[in-house]
């Protein structure tokens, strides 16, 4: 509580956070979310709190105004003081005037956290009135000239338009001007990028960066991503366990990091180089021409009006052992073309598979198939069972395409297939939602790899992960693909994983291949502009100019 | 060797129950109403299911001449106790003596079955209930030896009165509730079955199959059922199977909308997709996969289409065309007490035990929508 005082301006700090604690009460037990954390944010200052899932710091931030589910929520001690006054012990109506006015908060999630229902004049109109008592008639050149200071194009014709009708961007920046309404003091933005792609992500950190220098904001940015971190923040707070340990200015932490946890997460990006290209290695899987049309259908006989090409004539080969890696920005057709060429929704075009031709197969002759041919998806939360056993989540592909096994040789090959991921064979009786993130994605990849197959298509297998568990995870796969001559298709937009594991590339934009090369063509000498506008925002954070990428 | 072990381990594993439904079982519990509800109606329904040894006009042990007889299990004919009828009536005071001479009876606590007609009723039938007798005198009047006849006792009152047709009201109630459960319990267990079956094929293949199925239930639940039950009467006998197959023909309905809705919203989930992409057949995935899902919702609904298959027995009893004339049935109980507003206790026992049925399985129906309620988490 002494460390965080040597901060460098003389006055008292904007915000100020002693010793906090949340307690969350489920039923008998308390579980402590936050322990004893403190910091401060001066004026004009970025601080930044970063922390894995879990770590405690968005219940931090939600503290601050008091936004938790109160009966369940409690704060057994500790001071937020803002402005000189504890908001801790503020009365209701008191927090209702500081928050969205002197304080204000993005989140992660731009399309949950504005109504679907309302134009967005509407919503950054009520606020508007309801903080600042503009008038009727001035509301609408006021809420204009906010939307053009978030760098909305034509702010005057997109009034009318609903979330749904904006991108992800657009709406993170809208979400960003209604925070903004109010000149706020303090800004907290919440991941406020995470779900965002990285050349848009790249656009928002640099529209917040210029805001706060414009109107003398402050900010508290939380995110898991130190490069963000290292790009905007003047001083940062490492989260972990629902403690801070360890606090100081951004360079002196990237240079000098202390604690041995903040050099775990400096330490934690995916490492390594892919094996090497070699074109010499048997197809095993081909595609050529996959097209994936979904008909737009109009008026009263819903006749065929267009397609929206999702994949729009794209060939692509897999060898053994090698990986394929494919990236490209959201709504690009990536996990479409994954998911054609291993026949889960219908295509167009030819697709062959070991020398088999699968493009016409229907689904219980595709079966056989499917031995070979695995897949891994994105979400491990959303891809095991919940009312299953990790052991009979395993074994259900076996009961499938081997048959003739006894229960006991079932069993070894599921414990065999656990000790590859590395996960303990004794916890296969267990559920699904008593395992972290990353071992459910193991768990995922041992029920794929149980069926010893060829292929595996991996559908952004770690972007629900942390950092750390990301990089475990990359080196899993690149053992697992050396020891069994596995070929992988992978499907990414983080392009830092992709060149730790693909040694072929191919980007892709609206459903068409821009660039498709070897890996290290793609990454050190993109061709076109696209592509290096997508390394630059991946690497480095970027922005592109006005027109490559989308917004 | 090495199974054992693996089974044993498995059993240390997994508790009986697993944690999710452990929770749910602690909020069922943490609704006190229905979770008291649950072992009252529980009670109550075990207790009618042993309606035979509670209220039957047949002892439930007979010694005679060294001999134990079950007559409630099996039928002796009176010749055996020296009588001339194919049945034994043990309320004949000849029998009675001849087999006490001989041994020995025990009688269950109350001396008639639903359709023993008292020919010992103290007044007219339907006769008053025994408790709004003031003396013994008038309760015996009819014995042959008035208060001190041996049948003068606790067991041959009526003590919720008789019917019009002189029948133990409380006997009547008794297996007249045992009749309503069960027949709520099939129905809604065979709609359950139909209905989610129905629902899944839906939901899951979606698409023309859905267009058409949903179609033709549309149709299918726009035929008024009260009419089909009137012309069925007449063409069929009516009896407990043939009014369940008609009520089931329409009841299954209920549950395609829930299931259906859940399978179309659990079809596209990531762990489904997964297992088609490890080749899984469909039946597999919607039994493994899918059905867990909706049964959260089927079962919340359950008790209350319980509910409604039991109001729905009573109403067409009610109304004369339910069960056979003689069943045990509630709803002919209220049909009499409004043809004898003089009897009140009739429509009042009748009324009381629906009305107690009915509650106690809303209870039960309110503590389980709880118990699946996935945003209760937070107490």
């Amino acid at each position: 509580m002494t460390g965080a005082q040597d901060n460098n301006t003389q006055a008292a700090p904007l915000l100020s956070v002693r010793n906090l604690a949340v307690d969350f009460t489920q039923g008998s037990t308390k579980t402590r979310a936050v322990d004893g954390v403190s910091f401060d944010i001066a004026a004009r200052e970025t601080v930044a709190l970063v922390g894995e899932s879990g770590s405690g710091k968005s219940v931090t931030a939600n503290s601050i105004l008091k936004l938790l589910q109160y009966p369940a929520a409690s704060h057994p001690h500790g001071e937020i003081i803002f402005d000189g006054q504890d908001l801790m012990k503020a009365p209701d109506a008191e927090l209702r005037r500081v928050r969205g006015n002197d304080v204000t908060m993005i989140f992660q999630e731009p399309m949950t956290s504005l109504n679907p229902l309302h134009s967005i004049e509407k919503q950054i109109g009520e606020i508007l009135r309801l903080h600042q008592s503009v008038p009727d008639a001035k509301i609408r050149s006021h809420t204009i000239s906010l939307l053009d200071q978030v760098g909305i194009r034509d702010a005057e014709k997109r009034l009318t338009a609903y979330p749904h009708q904006m991108s992800g961007g657009q709406r993170q920046r809208v979400m960003i001007a209604m925070a903004l309404a109010n000149t706020p003091k303090l800004l907290i933005a919440d991941e406020p990028t995470t779900a965002l792609d990285v050349t848009v992500q790249a656009q928002i950190l640099k529209l917040l960066d210029s805001l706060k220098q414009k109107s003398d904001m402050s900010m508290l940015f939380i995110t898991h991503d130190l490069a963000i971190v290292r790009k905007i923040a003047d001083r940062v707070c490492v989260m972990t366990n629902g403690k801070i340990v360890e606090t100081g200015p951004t360079e002196e932490i990237f240079n000098n990091p202390q604690h041995e946890y903040t050099k775990h997460l400096l330490a934690a990006e995916p490492k390594g180089n892919p094996p090497k290209l070699d074109t010499s290695s048997p197809i095993i899987m081909k595609g050529d021409a996959v097209k994936v049309w979904f008909p737009i259908k109009k008026g009263f006989m819903r006749k065929t009006v267009d397609h929206v090409k999702a994949v729009d004539g794209i060939d692509v080969t897999v060898r053994a052992g090698q990986t394929l890696g494919i990236v490209g920005e959201s709504g690009s057709g990536k996990t479409t073309l994954g998911l054609a060429l291993s026949r889960l929704i219908s295509s167009e075009g030819k697709i062959r598979f070991d020398n088999d031709d699968i493009a016409a197969r229907s689904f219980r002759e595709m079966r056989p198939v499917r031995k070979d041919l695995q897949v891994v998806f994105q979400d491990p939360f959303g891809s095991l069972s919940p009312r299953m056993s990790i052991a009979e989540i395993i074994a259900e592909g076996l009961e499938i395409h081997s048959p003739h096994l006894s229960r006991t040789e079932r069993d070894q090959a599921v414990v065999t297939a656990l000790q590859e991921v590395g996960l303990n064979p004794e916890t296969r009786f267990r559920y699904p939602h008593e395992f972290s993130g990353g071992q459910r994605q193991r768990i995922a990849i041992a029920r794929a790899m149980v069926l010893t197959p060829k292929f595996i298509m991996l559908d952004e297998p770690t972007s629900a992960l942390d950092m750390s568990v990301q990089a475990q995870v990359v080196d899993l796969l690149r053992d697992l693909q050396k020891k069994h001559n596995l070929a992988y298709l992978f499907i990414s937009h983080d392009l830092k994983v992709v060149r730790a594991l693909a040694n072929e590339v191919v980007v892709m934009r609206n459903g068409k291949v821009v660039e498709y090369g070897p890996s290290e063509q793609i990454f050190d000498a993109p061709k076109t502009d696209y592509t290096k506008a997508l390394m630059a925002a991946a690497f480095d954070i970027e922005t592109a100019p006005e027109g490559v990428v989308a917004d | 060797m090495a199974d054992t072990t693996m089974t044993s381990q498995k059993q240390i594993k997994r508790p009986f129950l697993s944690p999710i439904n452990q929770r749910r079982w602690q909020n069922f519990k943490a609704n006190r109403r229905g979770y008291w509800s649950l072992w009252i109606f529980l009670g109550l329904f075990v207790l009618s299911l042993f309606s035979e040894f509670i209220a039957n006009d047949q002892p439930i042990l007979v010694s005679y001449k060294g001999e134990i007889l079950t007559p409630v299990f099996v039928n002796y004919p009176e010749e055996k106790f020296g009588g001339f009828l194919a049945r034994t009536d043990y309320t004949d005071p000849f029998i009675q003596e001849e087999i006490e001479s001989n041994g020995w009876m025990i009688w269950p606590p109350v001396r008639f079955s639903y359709r023993t007609v008292n020919k010992e009723v103290p007044t007219t039938a339907p006769s008053k209930p025994a408790f709004m007798f003031d003396t013994r005198e008038e309760l015996c009047a009819r014995y042959a030896e008035g208060v001190n006849d041996p049948n003068c006792t606790f067991g041959n009152f009526n003590w919720l009165g008789t019917d019009d047709q002189a029948r133990d009201v409380f006997a009547r109630t008794l297996y007249g509730f045992r009749i309503s459960v069960l027949f709520g319990l099939i129905l809604t267990a065979l709609s359950a079955v139909i209905g989610v079956a129905a629902g899944a094929v839906q939901g899951y293949f979606g698409g023309w199959t859905d267009l058409i199925l949903q179609r033709i239930i549309e149709i299918w639940s726009s035929i008024p059922v009260l009419y089909i039950l009137l012309i069925m009467a007449a063409v069929l006998p009516p009896g407990f199977w043939i009014l369940l197959g008609i009520m089931l023909l329409f009841s299954w309905v209920g549950f395609v909308g829930i299931v259906r809705a859940e399978f179309l919203r659990a079809r596209n989930f990531e762990y489904v997709n997964a297992a088609r992409a490890l080749g899984v057949s469909n039946r597999t995935i919607m039994f493994r996969h899918l059905l867990p899902n909706a049964m959260v919702a089927t079962l919340t609904f359950l008790p209350f289409i319980l509910n409604g298959s039991i109001t729905t027995l009573t109403s067409l009893d009610f109304l004369g065309f339910g069960l056979p004339p003689g069943s045990a049935s509630l709803g002919e109980l209220i049909l009499q007490g409004k043809n004898n507003l003089q009897a009140p206790w009739l429509g009042f026992s009748g009324f009381i035990v629906i009305s107690i049925m009915l509650s106690l399985l809303i209870f039960i129906g309110e503590a389980t929508r709880d118990a699946f309620d996935p945003r209760k988490t937070f107490v």
